[in-house]
Formats: structure tokens, sequence, C-alpha cells
């Protein structure tokens, strides 16, 4: 068991906190020894518990944090492990590196909230390489909070492996403040009768920059993702939005859905690429890109909306 | 004071009254000079055939965008609400039920219905739970949906319905509540229909049903972009069943023999 236990009276400690409930977490659980946790502010690791069947190692470099993660065979971890990432400053540069292993029938829920609050001049990376085992299943949730400076940069880029029948569902989030520049990178290889499925969801304001690559490549029999994106973006906000779905053995199913609104000045490209290389295989995809629907705007409307209140309804309503 | 008394006896007050109303759109001309008359708390229905531009008109009414006059008048409540926009005449009281309802993906039932009722200072869930057993939706079941995909159309429709009661609008506008909706509930229309006049609004329904012109105060036939003519409801779908003669797929005026 690794604990090195959050000193409350710390200022950093105390700025981090503080960002972690901006950014929408609950601090309870940080102090929780029933719960694992990991907080790293900048380079440094604040608190860190590992509960039972999980082995937590962690090391500190000069820009960020090496992090192994693993949840040991056959553990199914109760309750969620949480990580809170951050940079408290209004500059910094943040590299998290993550290796992270389900063992064979291991099952665990992560909850990351990641949080730049003053961010002026920020880089955040993260480099992660995540293995889900044989019959495993992780659930990965990441909510963003980037305050209102729009001066940063996060790069976040992931190679998950699903093993036979494991499970993946990811969920990232980035829905107030501002987005700055995001370089979203994820890729996974899904075995026989893995399930993946991952979600994006972003809304972009000013000159926000949103890039997101997704690929999921579907390597054995009976594999199956979706990859559902929603995006919304408004001023001179741009997104690229790519998901790319690979069919190559029989019964591979897959599906990408992106579907963006915007407003303003805003620009938005969104491409899906389906390939197949096995007949037996089926992937289908779907994208829209347009403004907020005029008959939900007029609805609202008639009920007493003004216009502004009614599409940021909608709006949310789509990322909800 | 009797004088006032005297007045309001003698004027018959109308809560929306409309003038020589025109509308054209790309072009081509689709409401020519309508004329029509609701009493306050009257339940008002308007027939016609398909086409006819009874849609058209309700648009006009609510002052969507693309439906704005080129000439005549809309008086409501007193007052030319022609420059007013659609959250404008709402917050006086007047309220659209699609003929198609929008989807709003990820807006729960209960936060759609809560929204008409903010203007009134806002809503119980009680309430709400109420609204949706009027339109005979279980409150449990329907609360925390999606007005989204998921609903059928009927389903869709009646949370249209209920959104109408739990705002309370002074003119309700009705664009055909019972397309859509299976016979056996058509009569649960009509009492919603009449729940909505007993709590004080008038409504103007465009229907097809003859259950729901005859549950009416006073009809309006439409035909080819006017009001041919308004009156008791039996008389007005009686007349329109059996002297209006198709012509162009279409009903048009009867024949002058
Ligand atoms: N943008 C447009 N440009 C030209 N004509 C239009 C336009 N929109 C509607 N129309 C025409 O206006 C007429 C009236 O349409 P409207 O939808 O109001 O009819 P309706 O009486 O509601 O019919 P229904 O009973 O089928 O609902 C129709 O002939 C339709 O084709
Ligand atoms: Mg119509």
């Amino acid at each position: 068991m690794t604990q090195i236990t959050l000193n409350a009276l710390s200022r950093e400690a105390e700025g981090i906190t503080a960002a972690y409930t901006a950014a929408g977490g609950d601090t309870a659980v940080l102090h929780d020894h029933g719960i694992s946790s990991l907080v790293i502010s900048g380079n440094k690791v604040l608190s860190a518990n590992a509960t039972e069947g999980i082995v937590l190692e962690k090391k500190e470099t000069e820009h960020g944090v090496d992090i192994k993660l693993t949840i040991k065979k056959g553990s199914k971890i109760p309750l969620p492990v949480h990580l809170c990432f951050g940079v408290v400053p209004k500059d910094g540069l943040q590299e998290i590196n993550m290796d992270f292993v389900a063992e064979e029938d291991s099952a665990v829920e992560l909850i990351a909230h990641c949080t730049f609050p003053n961010a002026e001049k920020v880089i955040h990376k993260m480099d992660a390489e995540m293995l889900i085992g044989k019959n495993a299943s992780l659930k990965y949730t990441e909510t963003h909070f980037h305050g209102s400076h729009g001066g940063i940069q996060v790069i976040p880029k992931a190679h998950i492996k699903i093993e036979e029948g494991g499970s993946y569902y990811t969920n990232f989030s980035l829905l107030s403040g501002r987005v700055g520049y995001l370089e979203f990178d994820y890729s996974v290889d899904a075995e026989k009768d893995s399930i993946c499925e991952m979600v994006t969801k972003v809304y972009g304001k000013a000159d926000d920059m949103i890039k997101i690559l997704e690929k999921i490549s579907l390597n054995g029999e009976n594999a199956r993702s979706v990859i559902k994106s929603r995006l919304a973006i408004t001023d001179n906000a741009i997104s690229e939005f790519r998901g790319i779905t690979e069919g190559h053995a029989p019964r591979a199913r897959g599906h990408v859905d992106c579907m963006e609104v915007i407003q303003g000045n805003a620009k938005a490209e969104a491409v899906p690429i389906v390939r197949v290389d096995n007949p037996l295989a089926k992937v289908t995809h779907e994208a829209a890109i347009g403004c907020v629907d005029k008959k939900e705007v007029e609805t609202l409307m008639a009920r007493g909306l003004e216009e502004d209140e009614a599409i940021d309804i909608i709006v949310k309503g789509m990322l909800a | 004071m009797l004088q006032c008394s005297n007045k309001n006896l003698l004027e018959v007050s109308y809560i929306l009254s409309l003038k020589n109303l025109i509308l054209s759109r790309d072009g081509k001309k689709i409401l020519r000079g309508v004329n029509l008359e609701v009493g306050d708390r009257e339940i008002h229905s308007i027939i016609g055939a398909n086409g006819a531009g009874k849609s058209t008109l309700a648009y006009t009414l609510m002052g969507l965008q693309g439906y704005e006059h080129e000439e005549g008048s809309i008086i409501f409540d007193g007052e030319d609400v022609a420059v007013l926009s659609i959250t404008e005449r709402a917050k006086k009281g007047i309220t659209l039920a699609w003929q198609e309802p929008a989807r709003f993906e990820g807006l729960k039932v209960r936060d759609y219905l809560a929204i008409g009722a903010k203007g009134n200072g806002g809503i119980t869930e009680e309430e709400i739970k109420e609204a949706l057993r009027k339109v005979d939706l279980k409150p449990e079941k329907y609360l925390d949906r999606e007005v989204g995909e998921a609903l059928s159309g009927g389903e869709r429709k009646r949370i249209e319905l209920a959104s109408i009661i739990t705002m309370k609008p002074k003119l309700a506008i009705l664009d055909e509540p019972d397309s859509g909706i299976d016979v056996v509930s058509l009569k649960e229309i009509v009492s919603l229909i009449r729940a909505l006049k007993e709590n004080g609004s008038s409504v103007l329904v465009i229907t097809h049903r003859e259950e729901i012109a005859a549950a009416s105060d006073k009809a309006s036939l439409m035909c080819e972009g006017s009001i041919l003519r308004s009156g008791d409801p039996l008389e007005i779908s009686e007349f329109f069943k059996n002297r209006c003669i198709p012509c162009d797929n279409r009903v048009s005026p009867p024949k002058v023999v």
C-alpha cells in the first residue's frame, strides 16, 4: 500500500484542492483512506493513496510525474479511484506519463479532474499507455477545467489495448470556462469480444482551438466500438474532429457519431473515417454540423425564453 | 361605475382579432387576407384542407422567423403584436404547440415542462406531475426522460401539450394536437382542451377531427389562405364536408351557381 496523506495546511494543497473543487471534484474523497486517490500539482505528488488490489508507483520528474498504476488480477475495485492533476500558477509545464494496467478479470473506475484555473501560459501533456487485460474493465471519466483566460495547451495522447473480452469506456469533457488549445489523440486496439466506447464533449469559445483524433482498430472477432463526439463552438473557435474506426475481423462492429453545433464565426470540420478489410465486419458513421435547430430555439422562445437562453439550454442539452 | 359595466356588456371582448392578414413565402401568397376573431376563453377550431394555410397562420401569429406578415394586423389582448418577437409574444401570453414538435437531445421532460412556467413564478414538482397526468403520461415513467429521439411521436405530442398546460397562456394555439395520437386518446385531447379553457386560456385549435371541432365554441373554415366562414362548429363542419369541391387536390370555395 502506498500512502502519502494530503497535507491540508500546505499552500500547494490548498491551491490544488480549491482548483479541484472548481473543476467539479469533491475534496472529501482525497482525504478518505478507504478511497484510492492521487493528487499531482505541477511536478509534485501531493498525496497518494492506494487501497487493496491497486499498486500505485510514482516518480517526480523535472516537469511532471511518471505514474504506474496497476489493478491486480481479479480485483474488482469497489469505489472509484480519484485522480487530480493540475497546475495552479498562471504559467508552467506539466508532463504526465501514465502506464496503466488492468490485469485479467479486474474492474475499476477512474475519475480524473484536470484543472488549470489560472492558466495564462500553461502546457499540460499526458502520455498514456493503457492495457485492459483479458475480461478486465476500465471506466475512465476525465473532466477538465481550464479557467477563463484560454492561455493553455492541453495535449493528451493515449494508446489503449483491450484484450479479449475486456471493456473500456471513456468520457472526456471540457464544458465550462475556456478550452484554449486542445489536441486530443487516442488510439485503441480492440481484440476479440472486447468493447470500447469513447465519448468526448467540448464547448469551445472565443479563439479556442479543438483538435480531436480518435482511432479504434477492431482487430479481433466480435470486437465492438462506438466513438461519440459532441462539440459546440461559438465566437471564433475552431474545431477539427477525426474519428477513425477500422474493422479487421469478422463480426467486428463499429460506429462513429459526431454532432457539432456552431454559432457566431466558429468553424467546424468533422471527418468520420471508416475502413473495413474484412467482409464480415461492419462499421457505420454519422456526422452532422449545423447551427442550433431553429425549431428547438423557437419552441423555447414560444415558452417565454430569450433567444440566447434558449440556445444555451439546447447546447447544454446536447453536451449533457 | 355603472357606465363602465355597461360598456363591458356592450362590447364583445376578443382576445385575438386578425384583420386582413397577408403573408407570402418565397414569393407565393399563402395568407390572402385572413380575418378572424377569437373570444376570451373561447375554444375556436380552424378546419380546412391540407395546404389551406392553417399552420402558416399559426406560425404568423407566434411571430416565427420567415413568417412576418406584409399587411394587416394581429391584435392580441388589445395590442398590435406585429413588431414583437416570439419571446415578447410568449411573455404577453401567446404560445404555440407545433404540429410536429421539436426534439431536444439531453433536455429532460421535467426541465422542459418547467421552462414555460418561469414567467409565472415557477412551478412545483407536483404541478409538473399533474400536467403529465392530464396528457395521460405516468409521471414516474416520463419525468426524467429526454424530450428526444427515444420518445414516440405520440409521446412527444403529449409532452408538447403538457408544456402548454404548465405555461398557462392566455392564448394557446394548438396545431393539430390530435395528429399522431391514437383514436382512443382523442377524448382525452378534447378534455385537455376543455381543461385549458377552465384554467383561463383561450384556445385556437387547428384540427382535421370532427370530434375536436364539435367540442369547440366556435369554428372557422380556412380555404386557400383566407377564412371562408366562421360560426357554429357543426354547421361549419357540415359546410366543409358537403359544399367544398376538391380542386387541384385541394379544396376550393364552393362554386356559386
Ligand atoms: N416556404 C414556402 N414557400 C412556398 N410555399 C410554401 C412555403 N411554406 C409553405 N408553403 C405552402 O403554403 C401552403 C400552406 O401550408 P400550411 O402548412 O400552412 O398548410 P396547412 O393548412 O397547415 O396544411 P395541413 O393540413 O397539411 O397541415 C401550402 O400550399 C404549402 O405548400
Ligand atoms: Mg398544418
